[in-house]
């Protein structure tokens, strides 16, 4: 009978596979086409990750705009400062000087503990298909559906979700390409500076009542945290909270305030500010403070109560001696 | 009484009854002819290696989705079939422990390597057996008479090697050498009919594998009959070839998976080094399937025609 | 009978007995309708009453006005009691005006019979529909006028009244052509007038024999309208399944049913633009059929627009069972609702109330590529194939394969042994590639 089938078969294949790869071999150097040397350099300059974030199609694409003049030599925004200047280099011109780097931040905390659900859902867990459901299966018309689309979609792995379905940026990983931005149906990721520390966890648009009934951890519209802010940072509009980090000074008083915790922010990086040395009592320090936490006479050495400072950095900017250091709080 | 939560889903919001479960079952039953028969005719042996290469399949199946943290899916009676398939493409005679073996191998390197059901490339049972002949040649070519039960040889190989027909009677029926369940005409076709009514075969690789063979042979001056139910072939085309998890997804595809089946196996008897071909013809298609599904996209309802 | 039908589709159970042979019924008038302001595709309407104002049974609330839209209706006498956004079937929240009925249901003044057919121009039937707020009530609720109103370069010569009602469960249309037929005849001869065609079918599947005598008798001495028997398959009413089976012609894929000569209107529609020509009466009510295992007594009712679900529910007697899944439309293509406090719409052919028991979920299992989906695809797609680019996000090959073609019939999904959700990915697919069509 037919033994050896095995063997046959292998030959077989192997000879096919031998065939095409000649073929392809062949065809691949005939059809070659002759491409700038600076795509190539560019493309290993840069992150590899083909992540589209500059909105071309993967690296490749990127280089060969750059170098076609299409795209700007700081278009990526994954590789940031570091590759912009390489990539300038390439191509002999000045990298414009960039800004601080932007993370992604999620804004809802509503997991599946305090934002409640108003059906049972069945079918492909991804946020997009079950937002185009009824709307999906959270009550809360603008929470987190909480089906991971945005971790599946990074590219850097940067996103993760949580035991109640939440979803959890690495900032450290975050490079902004803002594919999460784009591809979370309910627009719950903004991009924002890596150094702002404070964040209006909700974008519900409903009022107050409203929002109670579906989610413990949304904003209510108390305007708590509007009042409360010494810079006048949180707006309100829409039902809802919203703050200009043009203006924020990451000092956390509106979390302080906020009675669902809808503005969150990490504590263990509150700073305090600290007077030097260097000191010469000029008092500016003082008159800047919003929390009336620097004492000290004219001429001499000021104090700051640590109790009461609320690190909004104002008095470190306001300086002149370069006396002031804002240190982390242990 | 709507105290508790709908349900949203997308539509639809009915499906057929068919499940997978449904299917494997109905495959299985549709090879209890075959089986008996072979055990009819080959003893309480058959029977052993039937019995030995289902378990064989099923625990490892088991133990390999333990293993890889999968959820165990045994019940689905995927893994009932590669044993059964196996088994009945085993020649009567073979040591039981070689007939476990084979099953392990076509369920271990033919199937869950590639990720379990649905993502092996080729039919498991087959790799099983292909893997058998490698290693065993003399074993699974040993057949046994099922008039007397001494050595004898099939009427493929009696044809070859010295050129003796066999009348068409022993080979509707079965009594003649063979594998467990390839010898029966008559039961093979028994439960494709059944297969076939309940639409869990498509008809078209059969008929085109079946008639592909019947042509050619006869283009070629050989018995078309003899040809038809010699061998595996029937075996092969009701219950191999049709493995939807290995064949092609659309209709012409079928069409030419059936064809070149059938052109194999005609040259794989009529030229070829051994008597039978059909597992060598349908893991050679198998392995073209992919290529099959590619090439062979159904033009899109309304898709322009003329100025495309 | 000889019946004419497509390639592909499936043949789910009809369910239809409870309803087929029920009477339409009038529903009592509610104490409070909720009128969203978008009850079609296209733009929205501007809202041109104000809280606290007064209104009158067919008077014009909701002004459209780009073309693509359709004008709304008070469907009750009463006070606009609020103008707020609120859930509406489709999932999302839209602007609604909730009307607070009186109980007189007067009639406003504005409502007076456009004319008979004969003294009519084109024009003139076109614009009545438009005014009458009228949009396909199948479902999909493009506005009507729209659809009659083909660019010039499109040769039109045939008219399609599609009464195939091919999902199962659902008989609103199906008693419409019953109780009807006089004004479907007269509704499908205003549109061959509007839109000047010579040739006009009545398409019904042959599980309504007694729609296809009904309508046959109606229409044999007229020798331009022909009523033809479809075969029972679904989606036989998918409009371009319809046109293949009636006229053998392919809708281009991409295309509009006008691209080969066609315009196709539901029954519900048609009967609709005949009582708007009539009594100029716009669409401020609808025949749905109330039906499924949880509802007590099923019917099909002619319910005003805006009223909710809970109201249109208890009228059938409630619930039996305790319900597991509320569905506008029919099983095979309607929307499953998150709760009962949405109202009914124009598009609102039925509601169909599963008990806990049957609205199951589904463990999904590996493909195990049956080619079921295939073959029952009547686009001729490969769903099996589109929904595993799908789940791994290659829509360009989703593309090319052409997920746009896909209609969205859900026959692949029923048929899949493995319950393989693959309509919804396909739907996801869609999506994705429309909206990286939109960026680029
Ligand atoms: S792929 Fe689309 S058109 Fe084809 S059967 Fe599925 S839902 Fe219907
Ligand atoms: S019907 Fe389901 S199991 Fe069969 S090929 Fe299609 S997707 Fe796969």
């Amino acid at each position: 009978m037919d033994n050896n089938v095995f063997l046959i078969s292998v030959i077989s294949m192997g000879g096919i596979g031998a065939f095409f790869g000649i073929v392809l071999a062949y065809a691949s150097k005939k059809f070659a086409i002759k491409v700038d040397p600076r795509i190539e350099q560019i493309n290993e300059a840069l992150p590899g990750a083909n992540c589209g974030a500059c909105g071309y199609p993967g690296c490749s694409g990127f280089a060969e705009a750059i170098v076609e003049g299409e795209a700007p030599v700081d278009g990526c925004p994954v590789g940031g400062r570091e590759v912009a200047e390489k990539i300038a280099g390439i191509m002999g011109v000045e990298a414009s000087a960039t800004q601080e780097r932007s993370v992604a931040r999620l804004y809802c905390q509503g997991d599946c503990e305090v934002a409640v659900d108003r059906a049972l859902y069945d079918g492909v867990q991804d946020c997009r298909a079950a937002q185009a459901v009824n709307g999906g299966p959270k009550a809360c018309k603008y929470g987190c559906l909480g089906f991971g689309t945005c971790a599946e979609v990074c590219p850097f792995d940067a996103i993760t979700m949580d035991e109640n379905h939440l979803p959890h940026v690495d900032i450290e990983k975050c490079t902004g390409c803002g594919k999460c931005v784009q591809a979370c149906p309910r627009n719950l990721f903004e991009l924002v500076g890596v150094s702002k520390e404070v964040h209006v966890g909700c974008k519900s648009q409903e009022r107050g009542k409203d929002v109670m009934k579906v989610c413990k951890a949304g904003c209510i519209g108390c305007r708590k945290c509007v009042k409360a802010c010494p810079f006048d940072a949180m707006k309100f509009k829409n039902n809802l909270a919203k703050i200009d980090y043009e203006k924020c000074t990451s000092c956390m008083v509106c979390v302080e305030v906020c009675p669902t915790n809808a503005t969150y922010s990490d504590f263990d990086k509150r700073k305090k500010a600290v007077i030097t040395d260097e000191c010469i009592g000029c008092t500016l320090c003082k008159k800047v403070c919003p929390v009336e936490a620097i004492t000290g006479e004219v001429k001499v050495k000021h104090q700051v109560d640590p109790e009461k400072c609320i690190g909004c950095s104002l008095c470190f900017e306001k300086c002149p001696k370069d006396a002031i250091k804002m240190i982390r709080e242990e | 009484m709507e105290k508790e939560k709908l349900l949203i889903t997308s539509s639809p919001h009915i499906k057929d009854d068919d499940t997978v479960e449904k299917i494997m079952y109905g495959v299985i039953i549709a090879l209890i002819p075959a089986s008996v028969m072979g055990v009819y005719y080959f003893g309480l042996h058959a029977l052993l290696l039937i019995i030995a290469s289902i378990a064989a399949a099923v625990v490892t199946e088991a133990v390999f989705q333990k293993f890889r943290n999968y959820p165990v899916t045994i019940t689905d009676g995927s893994a009932v079939i590669t044993g059964l398939l196996l088994a009945l493409n085993l020649p009567p005679g073979l040591p039981v422990w070689m007939a476990i073996v084979g099953s392990v191998f076509a369920i271990a390197l033919g199937k869950q390597v590639f990720g379990g059901l649905g993502h092996n490339p080729f039919n498991p049972a087959l790799i099983g057996r292909a893997f058998l002949v490698a290693s065993f040649p003399v074993h699974m070519t040993t057949w046994i008479s099922p008039v007397d039960g001494t050595t004898t040889a099939t009427p493929l190989g009696l044809m070859k090697l010295q050129g003796v027909s066999t009348d068409y009677m022993s080979l509707f029926l079965g009594k003649i050498g063979g594998c467990i369940g390839e010898t029966s005409a008559l039961a093979i076709l028994i439960g494709a009919a059944y297969l076939l009514y309940k639409g869990y075969i498509d008809w078209r690789i059969p008929l085109s594998y079946l008639g592909t063979v019947a042509v050619l042979t006869t283009v070629f001056g050989q018995d078309p009959i003899f040809h038809l139910f010699a061998g595996g072939l029937m075996l092969g085309a009701f219950f191999m070839a049709t493995d939807m998890v290995t064949s092609p997804i659309t209709k012409k595809g079928r069409w030419i998976f059936g064809i070149g089946a059938g052109i194999l196996v005609v040259v794989i008897r009529l030229w070829g080094g051994y008597p039978e071909g059909v597992s060598y013809s349908i893991l050679l298609m198998n392995g073209v399937t992919p290529l099959i599904n590619r090439y062979t996209r159904p033009r899109v309802f309304g898709e322009v025609k003329n100025n495309g | 009978m000889k019946t004419v039908t497509f390639k592909g589709g499936v043949h789910p159970p009809h369910v239809k007995h409870a309803t087929e042979h029920k009477k339409i019924e009038r529903a009592q008038l509610p104490p409070k309708v909720y009128i969203p302001l978008q009850q079609h595709i296209g733009a929205p309407c501007k809202p041109v009453v104000g809280v606290g104002d007064e209104v009158k049974t067919g008077q014009k609330i909701g002004e459209a006005e780009s073309f693509v839209s359709a004008p709304v209706h008070a469907s009750v006498s009463g006070k606009v009691v609020s103008i707020e956004t609120l859930p509406h079937p489709v999932g999302a929240n839209v602007l609604t005006v909730v009307i607070e009925s009186d109980g007189k249901d007067e009639l406003s003044e504005d409502i007076k019979p456009g004319g008979d057919l004969e003294s009519l121009t084109p024009e003139d039937i076109k614009k009545i529909i438009r005014e009458a707020g009228i949009v396909g009530m199948g479902g999909a609720a493009f506005p009507t006028q729209v659809k009659l109103s083909p660019p010039p370069d499109k040769k039109i010569d045939t008219i399609i009244i599609n009464g195939a009602e091919c999902e199962p469960y659902l008989t609103a249309d199906h008693r419409v052509m019953l109780e009807h037929s006089e004004d479907i005849l007269f509704g499908l001869k205003a549109i061959m007038k509007a839109v000047g065609v010579e040739k006009g079918y009545v398409g019904i599947e042959n599980n309504k024999p007694d729609a296809i005598k009904k309508m046959q008798e109606l229409v044999k001495d007229e020798n331009n309208i022909e009523v033809v028997a479809l075969h029972t398959k679904y989606p036989q009413g998918g409009e371009k399944q319809l046109i293949y089976a009636i006229t053998g012609r392919e809708v281009p894929s991409g295309g509009l049913p006008m691209e080969v000569g066609v315009i196709v209107q539901n029954v519900g529609t048609t009967a609709m633009i005949a009582k708007a020509i009539k009594t100029g009466m716009p669409l401020i009510e609808r025949v749905l059929t109330v039906t499924g295992s949880a509802i007590a007594e099923p019917k099909n009712l002619l319910v005003r627009i805006g009223t909710p679900f809970r109201e249109v529910i208890q009228q059938c007697g409630g619930f039996k069972q305790t319900p597991g899944k509320v569905i506008m439309g029919g099983p095979m293509m309607g929307l499953a609702q998150a709760s009962i406090d949405v109202p009914v719409v124009k598009g609102t052919s039925g509601i169909l109330v599963l008990s806990k028991d049957e609205a199951k979920q589904y463990q999904e299992r590996p493909c195990i590529k049956c080619a079921r989906c295939v073959d029952a695809c009547p686009v001729y797609l490969l769903p099996t194939r589109l929904s595993h680019f799908a789940q791994h996000g290659m829509w360009d090959e989703a593309e090319d394969y052409n997920a746009l073609d896909c209609i969205e019939c859900g026959s692949c999904s029923f048929v899949c042994p493995s319950k393989i959700p693959l309509v919804q990915r396909i739907r996801l697919a869609k999506s994705q590639i429309l909206d990286r069509r939109k960026k680029k």
